[in-house]
């Protein structure tokens, strides 16, 4: 058996992640650790390590698709490893992503009221005041935690799905994280 | 009869490290997080193939 280090125990800090949603939605603000730490890990030199080792999400996939055995473990189809479908797949987050920025300024501008909702694939808006607990704190603040939350729900769903039908950690095949980091790693290592 | 072992379709590979997990022998690694290459540890166990989501890594006879 391989020795177990702290880092191969960061599926529990996912798994947190997504459970605390439901109680305040506040903790949504935690995950942009998972933005910020794989991009200075890469541009820092240290290429691909947070999807290598330190990826919370790529462990419960592994968790649960592997030894939970959640998963039919068939190959993914082929057009999901394309560069196409990759760049296309994170330049529709970013889409996404901006326009959850967007929504967080139009209310800071207050020129849109919270909506205390959790929009999953981008289209189903569920009811979440019940995590609106703070109100203390700045609308905006809070209309990004439902943002990014929803941001995250999503991807974890689309996760969950694609490791249901294929290999747990099919979602790694087109993680927009990963697709980004790969290319930062790209442009580092650029043959000279 | 040559020995098996795992080879990597480099260009489809998406460098997430699964199969440096997996491997026993540690014959596998990721290269400046572009893809993954195969050492001359590897024992053709066929671990990292069936583990890779992307399934691009194969398994190939090598003559000795």
């Amino acid at each position: 058996m391989k020795q177990k280090h702290w880092y191969d125990y960061l599926w529990i800090a996912s798994a947190a992640y997504l459970i605390l949603g439901f109680f305040n939605i506040l903790f949504a603000w935690l995950g942009l650790l998972c933005f910020f730490i794989p991009l200075l890990l890469a541009i820092g030199g240290k290429d691909k390590l947070y999807c290598n080792r330190f990826c919370g999400r790529g462990q419960l996939f592994a968790l649960l698709g592997g030894r939970f055995g959640l998963s039919r473990k068939k190959d993914v189809p082929q057009f999901l490893k394309t560069k196409a479908f990759r760049y296309g797949f994170l330049i529709f987050f970013f889409v996404m992503f901006f326009q959850m920025l967007w929504n967080t300024y139009l209310v800071f501008s207050g020129v849109q009221d919270l909506r205390q909702a959790v929009t999953l694939l981008w289209t189903f808006r569920l009811p979440w005041q019940w995590a609106y607990r703070v109100e203390t704190v700045p609308l905006w603040v809070s209309q990004f935690a439902f943002g990014f939350y929803s941001v995250m729900l999503t991807s974890t769903v689309l996760g969950i799905f694609t490791m249901a039908l294929f290999k747990p950690r099919s979602w790694c095949v087109y993680c927009p994280m990963g697709t980004m980091t790969q290319l930062i790693c790209q442009a580092k290592h650029r043959e000279k | 009869m040559g020995k098996r072992r795992a080879v990597v379709d480099q260009k489809l590979c998406v460098a997430c490290g699964c199969c440096v997990k997996i491997c026993p022998v540690q014959a596998i690694s990721v290269w400046k997080g572009l893809f993954a290459v195969v050492g001359d540890k590897c024992v053709g166990c066929g671990k990292c193939a069936k583990e890779c989501p992307a399934s691009v890594i194969a398994l190939e006879v090598r003559e000795q």
